[in-house]
């Protein structure tokens, strides 16, 4: 049977790692320490985490100016808060004057489940995007998180990681290397590529094994750098396969689709079809009911590649 | 310790000619911040050449003080103060808000060596003074970390989110700064949005708070070396200013909030501060 991790619970451990490797790191939450895992690192280094209470605001202006006094700082909250609430925080006093803050988010997309569409981001890949200096990354499973926040700690500058709150596979293995700006090419395909991040990923996977049933060859890529995007791998599939599905647990609006969707349109137009949810906010429900309610499952991914081969048929 | 006689006369002498550059600056560029300018530079002056502790030659000296202005609009007021430092030359000031400048129309961190943090959108500031001031303490820095808060920007929700986690986390190494000038651009704060008492929100909050004279710079060094005694928690020094102080033509209008002054006026406010000047 396949492991599952959350993310969340990735990123808590990967955090206490890099805090005991370097002495800079400091981490800030908004009351929800426990939630996003930060908890494991105020346990380890309770002189370097500093709750800053249910001010989001507030806390991402700390951290820019923990990183003006030359620390690296991570900062975590759910991501609808992270990204709404504090939207105009990050973009002034984070992303304008190109400050080393790290941004972990979580219980991001719909598997927030029970609390209902006011927690649900959906929009935060979006919202975040669109900054300039800013990095973005949606992880894919608990392996891939501890390498994201590693390398998030590397680059110089604003970066936003995206994490869940429920356990996912765990698809990648224990060898795997993350870079920023590269996607991993999970399988070549011939009819479409499937191009997905998050928990996603493990979707598009089985939605493989769905279509090789009906003797289809879809191909999986797994792009977590959201921003920048790896451009050539999408350019490549393209080419290969002349027809993309991309698959994310976010609005279909200015998030992965969208970002593949600008990259098709200029450099190697072709049918796509984007998984996603569609222009909706969410509802309380089981994460994974949830998933099967807005057409995000294996299936629905499988369906829209048979539609993305139709259209590539017809063009 | 305190400031000398002649330390006074000093920086009167430089406020002066601080408020020269800044007129001349703005009346260059024809648009900017007048009002909010000349209200801050005597506090301004008191903590660039009184208290704080930089190397305009090493920017990011460890040793340094910080100055966060939140209140980014008064950036002209900034700029003369860092070209009077050294951080660049004056020449530069007539750049101001023109394509290129390093002199942004709101004060720019990544350009220009000198600005810690890039501000204009209000509110925004206190917190980042607050992250300095953390960083500092960490590090057991002497560092200290100034705020210059304008009386307006009260208004924004994220200062009292700010001012609790200062005082929460005791962080006594950091001053807040505000310009109490009474008027905003649509009006007298009071009207608009009212923000008294404001002396006793901060101490409501958790701060040691000053009242004092903005424009009295023995009272602003007076109150800066106060302030480094206060220990276990941040100190907020109120400070009672004229908008457009300096220039009659100027003084306690709220029209020249956003505006810059036109030739006549121009003139008319060299001809005062010239007359103003200790020989």
């Amino acid at each position: 049977m396949t492991q599952k991790i959350a993310t969340r619970d990735a990123y808590g451990d990967a955090l206490v790692n890099l805090g005991k490797k370097r002495s800079d790191v400091v981490v800030l939450d908004a009351d929800l320490s426990g939630s996003t895992k930060t908890s494991k690192f105020a346990k380890a280094f309770p002189d370097r985490f500093f709750n800053i209470g249910i001010a989001e605001q507030d806390m991402m202006g700390t951290a820019a100016g923990l990183a003006v006094g030359g620390k690296l700082p991570f900062a975590s909250t759910f991501a609808v808060f992270a990204t709404g609430r504090a939207w105009e925080q990050v973009r002034q006093s984070i992303c304008y004057p190109n400050l080393n803050v790290k941004i972990v988010a979580s219980h991001a997309g719909v598997t927030v489940g029970e609390d209902g569409g006011s927690h649900q981001s959906v929009e935060d890949i979006a919202v975040m995007r669109v900054i300039p200096n800013m990095t973005v990354i949606v992880p894919a499973d608990g392996i891939e998180t501890m390498q994201a926040i590693e390398a998030a700690a590397e680059m110089k500058g604003p970066c936003y990681v995206r994490v869940g709150r429920n356990k996912v596979p765990v698809i990648f293995g224990p060898d795997y290397r993350f870079a920023i700006g590269k996607a991993h090419v999970f399988h070549e395909g011939k009819d479409a590529a499937i191009i997905a991040c998050g928990l996603m990923t493990a979707e598009a996977l089985a939605a493989r094994e769905l279509l090789a049933a009906e003797g289809i060859n879809a191909g999986v890529i797994n792009m977590a750098s959201i921003k920048p995007l790896d451009r050539d791998a999408v350019v490549a599939a393209a080419r290969q396969c002349g027809a993309v599905v991309t698959a994310e647990e976010h609005s279909i609006i200015g998030g992965l689709g969208g970002a593949v969707a600008e990259a098709l349109a200029e450099e190697a137009p072709v049918p796509m079809v984007r998984v996603g949810m569609k222009d909706v906010f969410g509802t309380s429900g089981t994460g994974e009911g949830l998933l099967k309610h807005y057409g995000l499952s294996a299936a629905d991914i499988a369906a829209a590649v048979k539609e993305v081969i139709k259209k590539k048929k017809s063009a | 310790m305190a400031a000398t006689e002649t330390q006074l006369k000093d920086l009167g002498e430089k406020a002066r000619r601080m408020r020269i550059d800044i007129l001349k600056m703005l009346h260059g560029c024809g648009s900017g911040h007048t009002g909010g300018s000349l209200s801050s530079t005597d506090i301004v002056t008191a903590l660039y050449f009184y208290k704080m502790k930089y190397d305009p030659k090493n920017p990011g000296w460890d040793g340094r003080d910080h100055f966060v202005l939140s209140k980014g609009h008064a950036a002209p007021m900034l700029y003369a103060a860092l070209a009077h430092a050294g951080y660049f030359e004056q020449a530069e000031l007539c750049t101001l808000r023109k394509l290129g400048s390093r002199l942004q129309g709101h004060p720019d961190s990544k350009n220009l060596p000198g600005v810690e943090i890039s501000t204009g959108s209000l509110g925004q500031g206190l917190s980042v003074a607050n992250g300095i001031a953390l960083a500092r303490r960490l590090d057991k820095g002497q560092n200290r970390v100034y705020a210059l808060l304008g009386d307006g920007e009260l208004q924004e929700g994220q200062i009292w989110e700010a001012a609790m986690t200062a005082a929460h986390y005791k962080l006594d190494n950091l001053c807040a700064l505000v310009d109490n000038n009474g008027l905003q651009i649509d009006g007298p704060v009071a009207k608009v949005m009212n923000v008294e008492p404001i002396t006793d929100k901060w101490r409501a909050f958790g701060w040691e708070v000053m009242d004092i004279d903005g424009h009295s710079i023995a009272a602003l060094c007076d109150a800066l070396d106060r302030a480094e005694t206060v220990k276990g928690k941040p100190v907020c020094i109120v400070c009672r200013t004229v908008k457009g102080k300096g220039c009659s033509l100027f003084e306690g209008k709220v029209e020249f909030h956003g505006t810059t002054p036109s030739n006549e006026e121009l003139e008319t406010a060299l001809k005062e501060l010239a007359e103003g000047a200790c020989i």
